[in-house]
């Protein structure tokens, strides 16, 4: 530890100020703040004595709560590539190895593209090198197809950077989720790339007689067509190539084609607890967003009118991204609500629009992407309305 | 009838170093000092005795241009030895050489009956000539208070849940008498109520209790409970263009002894606290001390930052430096001007942490006595983490938002915002628990005098 501190000390001097490398500071700076916490103290008047807690810390604990969404993911891509081919016999080992294959390629290029950017424009700007991105960097991958190609993940995280965040001032500054804006990049600029047998990954291979990459969403949006019951279609589903995909307890274990991270609500569930026990997520939002996507299954149950109204609410909270959306994307402090009682009213609006947007709007059928990033936009309003009354109980205060 | 209120919200942080309850008398120290920096509002000191100049406790040593009438007087006898100016010819501070024996100001003596039938007028004019009124405290702005306004209000808070705070009981023990009477003659500067605000869970000292004529609540919760600021807004909150006062019991107790015996009586006890202090313990004397004293051979260690008040709010000072006027509590802790490697992701419990992000485990034992040092754990950022301010506030205040109004200047938000409900220490804690790593109290104080001086 201590040559390493020699050796940064030694060549400290040269970004500092007058230094020949002095533009590079903030480059350097967040290399050295890495390896060491640095040893700045705090000021001579207010308070002498900081918390423990930096952002650093903080972000980290948001990818440990993601982790078993990745391993999950890293397995379960694996698992579909070799129930699509039709080896079904696929060991473990196997699994995890064509897995890692396809998917560490994106995430170190959505770390690569994205940290990269973040540093041209520390320099440019002259401001410290936001650790925003360590948990963005991550969450890209995850709600990435597995079979996306690397090109694609690359372009859409420097416009989600690059037009989501720096465009707004960077870390902080930023109106709409980061991640979510890559995953919205693809999903208008390529859609015919990220639709179709992209949710597994095939490879070289041939995909067996009967292969179909039809998603929960996809099959529900059928049903109002077909007037097929959903629990029916999504049961029967896979039959003779990956039977039962689609059942409720499969759909929420998560071992079924989709984006690399999504699919297991479970692994979002058990990184949910990561995030409301260390308090880095917020549990109002987590359980409005849950809440308010049962309590719009419920209603629809109740009005009926097609297959897709009437599938059981519960289902909503299993397919598609919601879980993963719930957890990790609406929780992003930055975008979401900032008052606490408009955090309910953020999370359950999600939830809401989410289910309104599967069962109405088949053309997009993953309704808590276009949910959360309409709520990133409205966020702002509903602190509005949170502090005006605030505002509203002191001046009614001052008139008694 | 008082009342009892009970706080959830907050944050008591527990380190090591708290003083033992026992007061003890060591020779008192050779000089004594009073900054006019400890004084918020104050638009230029302007100083009335020169190097040289003997002065009697209780004799004027400076006075604000705008306010001549509030004198700030020297709190024990002696020689003026430094009148001591910074940038822009500044007064700082005017230090005294003490005399062996203290020499008192003669003030105007009253009997019991006497001070029973003092006017508002007459009160006034001697508390401001014996340099106890900037014990008084003005809200909005925690200035010195005007003696032209007559107070909503005027609030004590009867205990202190700063880390490391001392015992009040130790503090203000067996000063009944004069606090009963410094109430009675604060009551006619007010047009409303005394209230005496106590902790539920401590013991609560006579002095406090069985005072008469004032309203006496009980308050139960983590620290910001004891902050003056956090009782207003749950008794009677302060709303645009009321006038609030507060006042240490310190200030009472002074008040008392100026109209029994006649004299500014600045002896006081002090809390030598903090982990690098080997006797923590509390000490007799008067305000303003050199603290030298008290710190040669009593540290455990030579790397330390000694701090004027609490490790939330106080001033540092250099080991030979002088107490602020208000502080009754010295605090020594390690100075942490080190590199940690990986310092931001090490698991531990040793770091003090209201968060329990990942291996920040202090939360598991919250009982436990810590060692703090002065540094920061971490870079300053943007805002980014919500909800945290809010959970260490005990108020209906929104100090993110309140915050953010002051970074944009923007007074009618301020105001809207609450603003004049607020001082640094009522927000000290986001200070300390701020992740983005804010000078919260700084950003207050920036917002306050934009108000004030709107």
């Amino acid at each position: 530890m201590k040559f390493l501190r020699n050796q940064l000390d030694k060549v400290k001097h040269q970004f500092e100020k007058g230094g020949k490398l002095e533009k590079y500071f903030y480059a350097y700076e967040a290399m050295e703040t890495f390896l060491f916490a640095p040893n700045t103290t705090n000021g001579q008047k207010g308070a002498q004595i900081r918390d423990a807690i930096d952002l650093k810390r903080l972000m980290m604990t948001v990818i440990v709560a993601m982790l078993p969404c990745l391993v999950f993911g890293i397995w379960n891509v694996g698992h579909q590539h070799f129930m699509a081919i039709g080896q079904a016999g696929a060991t473990m080992g196997d699994k995890f190895l064509i897995g890692a294959i396809q998917v560490i390629p994106i995430v170190i290029v959505s770390y690569g593209v994205g940290l990269g950017i973040e540093f041209v424009f520390a320099i440019l700007r002259k401001h410290p090198v936001n650790e925003g991105f360590l948990v963005t960097g991550m969450l890209i991958p995850l709600v990435m197809p597995p079979d996306i190609p690397l090109w694609q993940v690359a372009v859409a995280t420097a416009f989600a950077v690059i037009i989501g965040k720096e465009a707004f001032g960077g870390t902080g500054m930023n109106v709409v989720n980061i991640a979510l804006t890559a995953r919205a990049f693809l999903y208008f600029a390529y859609p015919t790339d990220i639709s179709g047998s992209v949710w597994t990954y095939l490879g070289d291979a041939q995909a067996v007689a009967g292969y179909s990459g039809a998603t929960p969403l996809s099959i529900g949006a059928e049903s109002v067509t077909t007037g097929e019951s959903v629990v029916t279609a999504l049961n029967s589903f896979g039959a003779g190539w990956n039977e039962g995909v689609f059942t409720l307890s499969n759909l929420f274990m998560g071992i079924r084609p989709g984006s690399i991270g999504e699919t297991s609500t479970l692994m979002c569930l058990i990184g949910a607890a990561i995030l409301i026990a260390t308090g880095t997520g917020s549990w109002k939002i987590i359980f409005s967003v849950f809440g308010g996507a049962y309590a719009m299954g419920l209603l629809l149950n109740l009005i009926g009118g097609n297959a897709f109204m009437e599938m059981p609410a519960h289902y909503h909270l299993v397919i598609g991204g919601l879980a993963f959306g719930a957890v990790f994307m609406a929780t992003d402090p930055v975008t979401a609500s900032q008052t606490e009682s408009g955090k309910w009213v953020y999370g359950i609006l999600i939830g809401v629009f989410t289910v309104l947007i599967r069962v109405f709007n088949p053309a997009y059928p993953e309704g808590i992407m276009l949910a959360i990033l309409l709520m990133n936009v409205f966020a702002p309003l509903i602190d509005y309305f949170v502090i005006s009354a605030n505002k509203k109980r002191r001046l009614q205060r001052a008139t008694v | 009838m008082g009342k009892f209120i009970r706080l959830k919200k907050g944050f008591t942080i527990n380190l090591k170093g708290k003083a033992a309850p026992k007061v003890v008398e060591i020779d008192q120290p050779e000089t004594f000092v009073i900054k006019p920096t400890d004084f918020h509002g104050m638009y230029m000191p302007k100083p009335v005795v020169n190097v040289g100049d003997t002065v009697k406790a209780g004799s004027p040593l400076f006075h604000d241009k705008k306010h001549e009438n509030v004198l700030y007087t020297a709190p024990v006898s002696g020689e003026v030895v430094e009148v001591k100016r910074g940038e822009k010819r500044k007064l700082l501070e005017i230090k005294i050489l003490t005399d062996k024996k203290i020499e008192f100001e003669p003030f105007r003596k009253y009997s019991v009956s006497e001070i029973a039938n003092l006017g508002a007028a007459e009160i006034k004019a001697q508390i401001l000539k014996s340099g106890i009124w900037p014990t008084l405290v003005q809200r909005p702005f925690g200035i010195v208070a005007d003696p032209a306004a007559t107070p909503k209000a005027i609030h004590i808070s009867a205990f202190d849940t700063h880390p490391l705070a001392p015992d009040y009981n130790v503090l203000f023990k067996g000063q009944d008498q004069f606090f009963q009477i410094g109430v009675d003659i604060l009551k006619k500067l007010t047009s409303g109520i005394i209230h005496v605000n106590t902790h539920s869970t401590t013991e609560i000292s006579t002095v406090f209790s069985q005072v008469k004529g004032a309203e006496v609540n009980k308050f139960s919760g983590p620290h910001p409970a004891g902050c003056v600021g956090v009782q207003i807004h749950h008794l009677d909150p302060i709303n645009k263009g009321d006038i609030v006062w507060t006042i240490n019991p310190m200030g009472v107790i002074q008040i008392g002894k100026l109209f029994l015996n006649g004299v500014y009586d600045s002896s006081r006890i002090l809390a030598v606290v903090g982990s690098e202090v080997k006797n923590p313990q509390y000490y007799k004397t008067y305000t303003g001390a050199s603290v030298k004293k008290f710190l040669e051979g009593n540290l455990s260690q030579d790397h330390v930052r000694v701090i004027s008040g609490n490790p939330l709010t106080g001033t540092a000072i250099s080991k030979d430096g002088h107490m602020g006027f208000f502080d009754h509590q010295l605090t020594v802790l390690p100075e942490g001007d080190y590199y940690e490697f990986i310092g931001w992701i090490t698991p531990g419990a040793r770091k003090v942490s209201f968060h329990r992000a990942l291996g920040l485990l202090s939360f598991l034992s919250p009982g436990k006595e810590r060692v703090v040092d002065t540094n920061t754990h971490g870079e300053p950022r943007a805002f980014v983490q919500s909800g945290v301010f809010e959970q260490v506030t005990p108020m209906d205040v929104l100090p993110t938002h309140l915050l953010k109004s002051i970074l944009a200047e923007d007074i009618d938000e301020m105001e809207a915002l609450g603003i004049y409900e607020v001082i640094e220490e009522d927000l000290a804690l986001c200070e300390f628990v701020d992740v983005s790593k804010h000078k919260v109290q700084e950003i207050l104080r920036e917002g306050l005098e934009l108000v004030q001086h709107s």
